[in-house]
């Protein structure tokens, strides 16, 4: 057993048992739907309605139903592309990199994260494929047989490691956070009473039986695969950055662009995790698993990634004006003062600016206020993709071609329509998932929660001492 | 067949560990302990042996990474070669991502199907559980009983001296 220190907050609050945890998180796969939840979906399916009605005119019209033109060929698509990819990278962050640092907070909202990371990736997906104008031939991305209509597929060109990375990214990430579902799933199913969810959990179960054995062959294969999507999540947003680095052009063509896309990415992630959290925590009364000390560590991380994407904003001006490259100088300046400089002082101030309100320990651990700067955060992360996409293309080398962008209707309409497909799929998944890593939260307990903190070792997570436990169930 | 095994449920992960201990220097011999969630020290005491996924994990990206390179270098260099950017033809550097790639998918997917194939884990409707608390609250150990040979109340005595808090039989038809 590990020693945890006495002075370290509890992450499990509330005394609770084993068998309280099985209770509390099977609650809503259990129970009917509840009046939030219903509404959130209906909501989330309008959004869902908006984006297949976008789609729609999108494949029937062509992609001159967007609002690119000659000068600016990525805008909005690409820019929700690598929002929703960054977004993404905190769940492989909090499931994978924190396993190996072996932060134990990390087990509650792995599950959540890691179906936010699935669910990104999906919407992510969308905008590339979309582009190309003729999704049915989406195919032509693989490296098939020239008799199937194209040449072989370039290997030296960025676009296409994107999709070796993404596809990978996608596989990769579904089988981690399979595994990890498994051994709830037999929770479930050795709880269910009715005959659908009986059969439904127990061929999702696979069979599981929670043997020592199989637990021990988990653990390695959690292990590795950790090993493994961590350098792979690295990959992933360094080679998005490479779509946009290794081309020639005045604002992309810069070195640092893998690690401070890496840094964003993590920082929009975990925005978007906390946004999540405070509320599936409120609506599905987890409160005692998703703590304050879980929202002040992640707060933590976005002080951190926050302050690495200011400097790095700050390090593009400064090399800008070093390089003495007159077009490259011109491009940031253009940036900042050009005609999208709202954009710009946008993405500073939600980036840059408000992220720093979390060195006060207050701001850090009040729902209200991270909940409003995680939002802040989620905006400020379009805003920097926008502008360097935007921005970099829309005044290039020669003024009579220069332009500027406005997104039409159905521009908005797809990404509006992928927060709706992004939010079905998450409410069906705090519906009948597990949101909550069961297994791995009881395989904490005993050295960090509540009862242990107050009563020693000696004290038992058992449900046969309820004394331990008293006032503390919300629902009972 | 059917198999009778007797049943020692246990409420904590260390009591679960010294009895398991204790149990074994008595003679007996364990079938299988079910827990709600991995126990950590289990294996040593259980005398599982660390597993070999890491090896099926290695080799599976040694093949992803050998693909990949012999993909993009006959592709490129010999099926059909093309001047782009006026690079080499075999132009290594920008083949590392792709077999970065491959390397990683062929490794997860590899250990994975072979962790689904060794553990018995597949997508079934038939599910063997001793006692459905062990995947909610409980730890249970399995002991085979052998007719004629087992002494049950000899059992029953050790399982319970040893912290079990309910011993129960078991019958399963095979």
């Amino acid at each position: 057993m590990q020693h945890v220190s006495p002075i370290r907050e509890p992450l499990v609050t509330g005394g609770k048992t084993y068998h309280d945890i099985t209770e509390d998180v099977c609650r809503q796969v259990e129970a009917k739907p509840n009046v939030r939840w219903a509404a959130a979906l209906a909501v989330a399916l309008v959004g869902l309605a908006i984006f297949i009605y976008s789609v729609y005119r999108t494949l029937w019209y062509g992609i001159g139903e967007w609002g690119l033109n000659k000068t600016v060929g990525w805008a909005w698509d690409i820019t929700n592309f690598v929002w929703w990819v960054g977004i993404g990278h905190a769940g492989t962050l909090i499931s994978a990199i924190l396993l190996l640092f072996r932060q134990k907070w990390r087990t509650s909202i792995n599950r959540a994260a890691e179906a936010m990371t699935i669910f990104a990736v999906i919407c992510a997906a969308m905008f590339p494929v979309l582009h190309m104008g003729r999704p049915w031939l989406a195919y032509w991305v693989l490296p098939l047989p020239n008799t199937f209509g194209s040449l072989w597929v370039n290997f030296n060109s960025p676009l296409l490691w994107d999709v070796f990375a993404i596809s990978t990214y996608f596989s990769v990430s579904l089988v981690f956070w399979y595994i990890g579902l498994i051994p709830d799933f037999a929770t479930i199913r050795d709880r269910a009473t009715g005959p659908i969810a009986r059969r439904a959990y127990a061929v999702l179960s696979f069979g599981w039986t929670g043997s020592a054995k199989a637990w021990s062959r988990y653990e390695t294969v959690s292990l590795i695969l950790a090993g493994l999507a961590t350098p792979l999540v690295l990959s992933v947003h360094t080679i998005v950055s490479m779509d946009f680095a290794t081309s020639v052009i005045p604002g992309w063509h810069t070195t640092i662009f893998p690690p401070y896309f890496v840094a964003g990415a993590i920082f929009s992630g975990f925005a978007m995790v906390l946004t999540l959290m405070i509320i599936t925590r409120k609506v599905f009364f987890l409160e005692h698993y998703i703590t304050l000390e879980h929202v002040e560590s992640m707060n933590k991380v976005i002080i951190l990634t926050g302050s690495i994407v200011g400097v790095a904003y700050t390090t593009e001006f400064f090399i800008a004006w070093y390089s003495g490259v007159e077009y490259e100088q011109y491009a940031f300046i253009n940036r900042a003062f050009g005609p999208y400089w709202w954009a710009y002082w946008s993405m500073m101030t939600c980036n840059v600016i408000t992220p720093q309100l979390f060195w006060f320990r207050k701001i850090r651990r009040s729902l209200t206020a991270t909940f409003i700067i995680s939002i802040f955060v989620n905006i400020g992360m379009w805003f920097e993709r926008f502008v360097i996409i935007v921005t970099s293309l829309h005044r290039d080398y020669l003024p009579s071609s220069w332009a500027m962008f406005s997104p039409t209707m159905i521009d908005i309409g797809v990404y509006v329509g992928t927060i709706g497909l992004f939010f079905t799929l998450f409410l069906l998944f705090t519906k009948f998932f597990p949101v909550v890593n069961m297994a791995e939260v009881k395989s904490i307990l005993k050295s960090s929660s509540e009862v242990n903190a107050h009563h020693g070792k000696a004290a038992t997570m058992h449900a046969t001492d309820k004394d331990l436990n008293s006032n503390t169930h919300r629902n009972e | 067949m059917n198999k009778k095994f007797v049943l020692g449920i246990y409420d904590d992960e260390d009591v679960l560990l010294t009895a398991i201990e204790n149990i074994r220097a008595a003679g007996t011999n364990i079938y299988e302990v079910f827990s709600p969630y991995p126990v950590h020290g289990i294996d040593d005491v259980l005398g599982i042996k660390r597993s070999r996924l890491p090896i099926v994990a290695f080799f599976g990206g040694l093949t992803g990474m050998s693909f990949a390179l012999w993909m993009q270098i006959w592709m490129m260099g010999f099926d059909w070669p093309m001047i782009i950017g006026g690079k080499p033809h075999i132009s290594l550097p920008s083949f590392i991502p792709v077999t970065f790639e491959l390397t990683v998918l062929f490794s997860a997917f590899s250990m994975v199907i072979t962790f689904f194939i060794v553990s018995k884990l597949r997508p079934s409707l038939k599910v063997n559980v001793f006692d459905k608390r062990s995947t909610d609250d409980k730890f249970v150990m399995a002991i085979e009983v052998k007719d004629g040979v087992t002494n049950m109340d000899a059992l029953n005595d050790l399982l319970r001296s040893n912290g079990a808090i309910e011993v129960n039989e078991k019958e399963v038809v095979k």
